[in-house]
């Protein structure tokens, strides 16, 4: 398997990173300690490397409808320059072959970011359907480096490296907006459930913006903390809590997918019709573990009254200091339910409630 | 480079284990493989007076990563375990030598140190990870 390194590579070394295998990319998974990372986030602020993410550009005047076809979610909704929006791309019977964002840059662009772990598929998927746009031309922008700046103070953080005029530029952008300043791509987006942006900018570029935060005091944060702020959050992970097997009405996704208007033909619409008729089996809930353990992906979950569940993705919530998880379960199972969850043999108690679990900082469930 | 202290004795499945004058050993896992595994945030020990034959799954350890088996080096009795660690699971990271001893065991044949590994092979044994 070919190993890739990003840009920053020799930075994580500098940081003291220990590098594991990521989708065949050497990434770093902590810097020292994944718990003191995410505490850095929450209340500071944190740059994470994701330049492994897989960025593609659509130029073309047919790019609106290809993207309408290709897309669950509906581009038509962007209005404005630099907005974007969250979408499933799906395969024919409903299921998510990939999650994205897509940016609306002009009539003439878009840019979509995508996994890393799904690039291969991605992209012959992507290929094919545009078989039928002769008009539209795919851009990949393997070049690109990417950062994302999060916390409260990242923002500041951020706009004090940046030459004056191009400040307000960047505090004024609203959530899922970007804009090109200072020869960046610079959009308030995040994976953490705190306030800040991705910035999207060449190589040397990345590694000289880099060294700039490292300088102001902003903590390299690894992939370990990534993945613990991300849940707390309540944000997906695409290859746990959502595959091709599943569809985005049982991924908790629901809200993504635009049903309207009716005369749109996306790929995947007939399925989610089908489904949405017939009422889905299964939901995606908040698991807060009550009992001692840690909830982890793949454990059984089971109910008094005979709904079922499993774990996709469960962790240690350091903010929470509790585990909580995400778990799909029957669609019958209500928040405050109680349940049992096969811990290593074990049925350890736990109860249904809301997510995202933390935002801003802030615990936004009742710890029982 | 982590720490392999030369007085210990080892397993190939990252424990240490310190023999004590009365028949009694004391039993954690390396610096090695708590960084390896990364924060701790939950330990379960063993039962007190529980009889284990060497090899036996007795504790686990979970990171905020993962979750991971600790086997009893020796054949023996339980007889007491580190209370303080299902309050502060951190004290494996900070003194995995120390403040982080797990539990200790009463052997059931002295003679049993003489199969674990002692600080060079140790040593080997993780540097072919």
């Amino acid at each position: 398997m070919t190993s890739h390194k990003t840009p920053l590579y020799q930075e994580h070394l500098i940081a003291g990173a220990k590098i594991v295998d990521f989708s065949g990319w050497q990434m770093p998974i902590h810097y020292g300690s994944q718990l003191e990372e995410h505490h850095f986030v929450r209340q500071s602020a944190g740059v994470f490397d994701v330049s492994h993410m897989n960025v593609i550009d659509l130029h073309g005047s047919d790019s609106q409808a290809f993207l309408q076809k290709l897309l669950a979610n509906d581009v038509a909704k962007l209005k404005i320059p630099g907005k974007a929006l969250y979408s499933c791309m799906l395969t024919e019977s409903g299921g998510i072959i990939d999650d994205l964002i897509v940016y609306f840059m002009n009539e003439d662009w878009y840019r979509v970011i995508l996994n890393a772990g799904t690039q291969a598929k991605d992209m012959l998927w992507i290929s094919k359907q545009l078989q039928s746009f002769p008009d539209v031309v795919l851009t990949e922008r393997p070049e690109l480096a990417m950062l994302a700046i999060q916390g409260p103070k990242a923002l500041a953080a951020f706009t004090s490296l940046l030459p004056a005029d191009a400040v307000n530029t960047v505090t004024d952008l609203g959530v899922f907006q970007a804009c090109e300043v200072d020869n960046m791509f610079v959009g308030r987006t995040g994976y953490t459930g705190e306030d800040g942006v991705e910035v999207i900018l060449p190589a040397d570029a990345a590694v000289d913006l880099w060294q700039k935060l490292m300088a102001i005091d902003v903590k390299p944060i690894g992939l370990g903390a990534r993945d613990t702020l991300r849940l707390e959050a309540g944000m997906a992970l695409y290859g746990l809590d959502m595959d091709e097997s599943t569809s985005p009405l049982i991924s908790g996704l629901g809200w993504t997918v635009a049903m309207q208007p009716e005369t749109r033909e996306f790929i995947g619409r007939a399925a989610l019709e089908a489904e949405k008729q017939q009422g889905p089996e299964d939901k995606m809930v908040g698991l807060l573990l009550t009992g001692r353990g840690v909830l982890r992906s793949h454990q059984q979950v089971e109910f008094a009254d005979g709904g079922k569940g499993e774990i996709t993705s469960g962790s240690y919530s350091p903010t929470l200091e509790r585990s909580v998880a995400l778990a799909r379960v029957s669609a019958g199972v209500k928040i405050g339910d109680d349940c049992e969850v096969d811990i290593r043999g074990r049925k350890i108690s736990a109860v249904v409630v809301k997510y995202p679990f933390v935002r801003f900082g802030k615990a936004l469930i009742d710890l029982v | 480079m982590s720490n392999v202290p030369q007085e210990l004795k080892y397993t190939r499945s990252h424990e240490w284990v310190l023999a004590g004058d009365d028949g009694q050993v004391t039993i954690g896992i390396t610096d090695h493989a708590q960084e390896l595994l990364g924060d701790m945030v939950f330990i379960e020990l063993p039962e007190i007076d529980h009889e284990l034959s060497a090899g036996d799954e007795c504790s686990v350890v979970e990171s905020v990563k993962a979750a991971s088996d600790i086997y009893a080096p020796v054949a023996g009795t339980i007889v007491a375990v580190n209370e303080k660690l299902a309050d502060a699971p951190e004290l494996i990271n900070e003194d995995p030598y120390g403040e982080g001893w797990m539990f200790r065991m009463q052997l059931s044949d002295a003679s049993q140190l003489d199969a674990l590994l002692d600080a060079s092979a140790y040593e080997v044994v993780e540097a072919e990870e």
